[in-house]
């Protein structure tokens, strides 16, 4: 077989190439756009200055990863609130199970994908910390 | 008058160490920004970006790499056969820099009432009125290219390390097949010319407004010569002795700090030194359009030339995957060397004859 035109071939895609926009993005400086139904970083929605979450206790039994753990409290009103919601990242896996099974529509994922802490107990995500902004 | 040395005023002798310095530091500089040219086109041909976040566009990458390699730890294996150790990055380095001595940058320019011909062995002679230089220049560069051989070969036996070993035996066996197919392929360009002599061979290319060249006459010897200069200078796809996948580092696996950065000096100083002598050999050295009317352009057409020849061995390295052993020595032996013998017949048939 003839050696040389699948080097020439070569030599063309690569100068071809050359002249492409190139795909990197310089990232602390240009965001990704991430997708709207992006799984990242949980979050609690609000709904009158309180979280929506009833403390039903189905996140906790559908997560395959059993990271969320849910203590439920009584309000001034008698209703149900979770007064413990922490989720441990560490563990989580994203699969989005927990906000399928929400029946309040309570939880969300969002956008948030930079998750990095400096200790092991900051990766326990408070209610605090979870409740949408 | 001034001061004479030698019956030559000090301008003159002022103007030859200023002429060695302007070329020794652009060829340093040019080593410095190959990597870094290397690094932007390899990564565009990958749809990369390359170098971006040291100055601006990374262009401060060059200065960066070396201040870090400057003060990486020294480290000596306890096996190491010292010396040639410590020895070898300097065998290495100095014949890949001083190769650069005879090649011809440009044509003869007037400085201070003085004509100082722009090849660092060279001078000018009035009486004579042509230049004289170094009448064996070819020869003077093959031999210092294979003396580079050695740095390799003996970083690769004082580590003390099989790696290492088989990086310096690659080159070797590398080396010696390769030399032979380039000194070949150059035979018949010698064979046009009839001179050793790098001023001269660029000389006799300067017809056609400068396009004369030797690539046009020996197309195949032009091809082969720089391929097999790749070969010798261990770049992709020929960079066997330093194969990342199979032998670590090969030859200088064991080396750190500013000795690595030493070979690597080296290698690339090797491709400055070798676009350089294609260009000189094949593609007219610093000819080109209206060079006798403004003598400056020589170096600017010698350098566009050297760079886009760097390119294209940036190129080839961006596209090829490295051989085979036993392909390189295929290549090496059963094609390049038979087609560099029958090149020297035909060159000889067709040159009698015309």
């Amino acid at each position: 077989m003839n050696p040389i035109t699948p080097i020439i071939n070569g030599m063309k895609i690569t100068l071809k190439h050359m002249f492409m926009k190139p795909v990197t993005l310089q990232y602390p400086t240009e965001r990704p756009k991430v997708s709207q139904r992006f799984r990242g970083l949980h979050g609690l929605k609000v709904s009158h200055s309180k979280a929506k979450c009833v403390a039903c206790y189905l996140c906790p039994t559908v997560c395959p990863a059993k990271c969320i753990t849910v203590e439920a409290g009584e309000d001034a009103n008698h209703d149900k609130f979770a007064s413990v919601y922490e989720i441990d990242m560490l563990r989580c896996i994203f699969c989005g199970y927990c906000v399928e099974a929400c029946p309040v529509d309570a939880l969300k994922m969002t956008g948030e994908f930079e998750l990095a802490n400096y200790n092991r107990q900051d990766f326990i995500y408070s209610k605090e910390r979870l409740l949408e902004k | 008058m001034g001061i004479e040395i030698l019956g030559l005023p000090l301008m003159y002798y002022i103007a030859m160490v200023a002429k060695v310095l302007v070329a020794f530091v652009f060829v340093l500089l040019t080593v410095a920004y190959a990597t870094y040219a290397e690094r932007k086109i390899i990564g565009h041909m990958q749809v990369r970006l390359g170098p971006m976040r040291t100055g601006w566009h990374g262009l401060l990458q060059p200065i960066a790499d070396g201040v870090k390699l400057f003060f990486k730890e020294e480290i000596v294996p306890s096996q190491a056969s010292t010396f040639a150790f410590l020895i070898a990055p300097l065998i290495a380095l100095i014949p890949a820099f001083i190769t650069f001595a005879v090649i011809p940058f440009g044509g003869v320019i007037e400085v201070a009432g003085y004509k100082v011909p722009l090849q660092i062995a060279a001078y000018y002679d009035t009486t004579a009125g042509q230049v004289f230089d170094v009448n064996v220049g070819v020869l003077y560069i093959l031999a210092m290219s294979s003396l580079g051989v050695y740095g390799i070969v003996l970083a690769g036996w004082a580590s003390n390390s099989k790696y290492s070993l088989m990086g310096g035996l690659r080159a070797s066996a590398q080396m010696i097949s390769y030399e032979l197919a380039a000194g070949l392929a150059i035979i018949s360009v010698f064979m046009l010319s009839g001179t050793l002599s790098l001023s001269k061979i660029v000389e006799l290319q300067s017809g056609f407004n400068g396009f004369e060249w030797y690539v046009f006459k020996q197309p195949l010897a032009a091809f082969m010569f720089f391929i097999c200069s790749l070969a010798e200078i261990n770049r992709t796809p020929f960079d066997l002795p330093e194969a990342e996948t199979e032998l670590v580092s090969g030859f200088c696996t064991e080396y750190s700090s500013m000795k690595y950065a030493m070979f690597f000096m080296a290698e690339y100083a090797n491709m400055v030194t070798v676009c350089a002598l294609t260009v000189t050999l094949f593609l007219g050295g610093w000819n080109g359009p209206f060079t006798a009317a403004m003598p400056l352009l020589g170096p600017v057409y010698f350098i566009a030339k050297v760079y886009f020849l760097m390119f294209v061995c940036m190129w080839i390295r961006a596209t090829l995957p490295r051989y085979r052993y036993d392909q390189l020595m295929h290549l090496g032996w059963k094609v390049f060397i038979p087609v560099a013998l029958i090149n020297i017949v035909v060159t000889g048939i067709v040159g009698y004859f015309i």
